[in-house]
């Protein structure tokens, strides 16, 4: 076999392709899922922890910083490993893609809260004192002047940490979620063939090569103002 | 409570298996020696080449880039270390990080770094041109320290995750951290050796993080 | 007492602030000031930079909380903490140096904003008052622009036009004419001029010294954080009283 004939057939095995494609597209399906999951609760629970911490109460400041860091400075395999294999001793069984949503939904949310508190300090005192001297509120201001502001400028940091996480949720595949990569894997078992993997990335790629290309539009129209 | 002691604080597992999860470190460090400075020169080359504004050179820096930023790492590993012993290439696990990582890391690094060049101003090249100094030289004296202080927050940012990446190597056997922990695990049938593991990597990364954040705190004083 | 020399015709107090203290860390902005304003007097207060002018206009609607002292806006108590903070500023209108106007709603938004959210007024009617107030300033024209698209000039006066569609009792002007370009001041002073002969009361911060010299009831020259003197434009101007007052009005008169 030649060098081309050798990787068209590891990489590229038509009859591999059709035996596994419908079983790679049911992975499709459950990283799709999980990363919608995460996506939106990540997002939501972030906001909400940087609404509550504009509050400036200190002792839940602090403990939410707390949370915060640990779930920025743990990879997030070893937080799915934890959650996955070491929880179920103390008594708290969670199937894999509960396991996948909830880790990477709170590393999300971990660093989406960061991002919108950094946003909501880098808007002017001005726009504070303005609004707060027509008789708004601490939070209409937060909400109808700040916050609007804020996210305006947290648009291409928080896009890109979102395409972050969710690449990760191939992870998942180490806790037993029948996502992609899972698929692929076991695929690539009974077929002794590298051909399911390259449709895995394939897949990834088709998901992941336009939010990438989406992140550089966003990047340079909302470009944070130097 | 003593539930919790046993099986998460469990001193005598502990006193076990602490000599393989100090050889976990151990590669975890080589690890992160390694793969940060490669990656990062990898990046600095993406930046360079970019700086040239060639429309073709461009054009294929882009693809690099957005392609390997949209390669999950750990699929990319996992490419890497089960596909090149079927192109008659059998790598140790240990070289296909580096290989998956760095395509990786040289991607993040290189956009981050091109944006930090492009930050800076004509007039600083026009000035340091002016006074006779090369195009290579002007990079790496004048435009450089500054881009870099300029995205020094989100260079720091890409290194806590490919700090983080290491851990994915676990997956392809490379004894480090996290695997060498797993073993432990499995050994002792007590998780006592992954809360173990987690500390760990919080004890090495924390730091990492409050600098971040200090750093990035620091950054949105001075846009003001 | 400051009253009666002041204006003979015992009209209401609007804005009554006494022994105002204001400290940050260990430095003194305010000494223990005095201010009291009446119905429809247009009160100057002039001052070298750091003399805590917009210091003491900001303790006037509690964006600083003095340290000491009591504010009284229409015989109502604001420091006490029992009050509905937001209620009161609502009748005290602000105009800041920078404008502040919100970059992400139009014209009409800014002017809009506290109608709707704090008045709770409708679309429709807030939309209405919001065209009114911007027509008192000259600018329906540009209800629809945003902040980004409009002069320094006519963005103070929709951030006018945005303190006065709340009908305060009182407008608090925080050097509302120094970020300017010098041509783009005329059309604010403009603005300005008719809201006094309309009879607002109004408290100006300002180096204008001209528009203080035609337009203003009282002059309160301050200076290291308490009044030097006060007068009518008259007896400042023309005869100051105080050395301090003499170096600094030759100072800027000679620009």
């Amino acid at each position: 076999m030649s060098a081309l004939e050798r990787i068209k057939h590891n990489f590229f095995d038509l009859e591999v392709i059709e035996k596994y494609a419908p079983s790679i597209i049911d992975g499709l399906w459950v990283t799709l899922h999980l990363a919608l999951f995460i996506i939106v609760c990540g997002l939501v629970l972030g906001l909400l922890l940087a609404v509550v911490r504009s509050f400036q109460l200190r002792f839940i400041n602090w403990l939410i910083i707390f949370v915060v860091d640990i779930f920025r400075a743990l990879p997030p395999i070893v937080i799915m490993i934890v959650f996955y294999f070491a929880l179920p001793f103390v008594g708290i069984q969670m199937s894999g893609f509960v396991v996948a949503w909830l880790s990477l939904t709170l590393v999300l949310a971990s660093f989406v809260e960061e991002i919108f508190w950094a946003g909501i300090l880098s808007v002017d005192k001005g726009q504070w004192e303005a609004a707060r001297s027509t008789g708004l509120s601490f939070f209409q201001t937060l909400c109808n002047v700040v916050l609007p502001q804020a996210i305006r400028m947290t648009i291409p940091p928080l896009t890109n940490r979102t395409i972050v996480i969710t690449k990760s949720t191939a992870i998942a595949s180490v806790v037993a979620v029948p996502e992609i990569l899972s698929q692929a894997g076991a695929a690539q078992g009974f077929s002794a063939n590298t051909t399911p993997l390259t449709m895995a990335a394939i897949a990834y790629l088709l998901i992941f090569i336009p939010l990438v290309a989406m992140s550089r539009v966003i990047e340079s129209k909302f470009a944070w103002k130097r | 409570m003593e539930q919790l002691v046993q099986n998460f604080f469990n001193i005598e597992v502990l006193i076990k298996v602490y000599p393989m999860l100090l050889k976990g470190v151990w590669m975890t460090l080589q690890l992160c020696v390694v793969v940060v400075p490669i990656g990062f020169l990898g990046g600095l080359l993406v930046a360079i080449g970019y700086s040239f504004h060639n429309r073709w050179l461009n054009a294929l820096l882009i693809v690099y880039v957005d392609f390997f930023r949209a390669f999950p790492p750990l699929v990319l590993l996992i490419f890497v270390f089960y596909g090149t012993p079927y192109v008659g290439l059998e790598v140790p696990a240990f070289v296909a990080v580096l290989i998956a990582f760095f395509l990786n890391t040289s991607s993040y690094y290189g956009e981050i770094l091109r944006a930090g060049i492009e930050s800076i101003g004509r007039g600083q090249w026009e000035a340091a041109r002016s006074t006779g100094i090369g195009r290579l030289q002007t990079m790496f004296y004048v435009i450089l320290p500054q881009a870099m202080r300029n995205v020094a927050p989100d260079l720091t940012s890409n290194t806590l995750e490919v700090i983080k990446f290491t851990a994915l190597a676990s997956v392809v056997a490379l004894p480090e951290l996290l695997r060498m922990g797993r073993i432990a695990q499995g050994i002792t049938y007590n998780p006592t050796p992954l809360i173990a593991v987690a500390l760990i990597y919080l004890a090495m990364l924390w730091p990492l993080v409050r600098f971040l954040s200090r750093l990035e705190r620091r950054m949105l004083v001075k846009q003001r | 007492m400051l009253i009666s020399i002041v204006n003979p015709n015992d009209r209401p107090v609007v804005l009554d602030a006494k022994g105002i203290v204001k400290t940050f860390g260990q430095v003194k902005a305010l000494n223990g000031v005095d201010l009291a304003v009446t119905r429809q007097e247009l009160v100057f207060v002039i001052g070298p930079s750091g003399s805590g002018k917009s210091t003491l206009l900001r303790c006037c609607n509690r964006l600083e909380e003095p340290t000491a002292g009591a504010v009284y806006v229409d015989g109502i108590d604001i420091l006490n903490r029992g009050i509905n903070i937001n209620a009161v500023r609502r009748h005290i209108g602000m105009v800041f140096q920078s404008f502040n106007l919100y970059p992400h709603m139009t014209a009409l938004g800014n002017v809009t904003l506290a109608l709707r959210r704090v008045l709770k007024l409708s679309t429709r009617d807030a939309n209405s008052r919001g065209m009114e107030a911007l027509d008192g300033v000259g600018l329906t024209d540009k209800a629809g622009a945003y902040p980004g698209e409009l002069s320094g000039g006519q963005q103070q006066r929709v951030a006018i036009a945005r303190a006065l569609s709340l009908e305060p009792k009182i407008m608090l002007f925080d050097e509302p004419t120094s970020a300017l370009d010098p041509e783009l001041v005329g059309s604010v002073l403009e603005v300005m001029r008719r809201m006094r002969n309309t009879g607002m009361t109004m408290v100006v911060v300002s180096h204008e010294m001209r528009f203080a010299r035609e337009a203003a009831d009282r002059v309160i020259f301050m200076d290291e954080g308490h009044i030097v003197e006060e007068g009518t434009p008259s007896d400042i101007f023309e005869a100051p009283q105080h050395q301090r007052t003499r170096t600094f009005l030759s100072a800027v008169t000679q620009k």
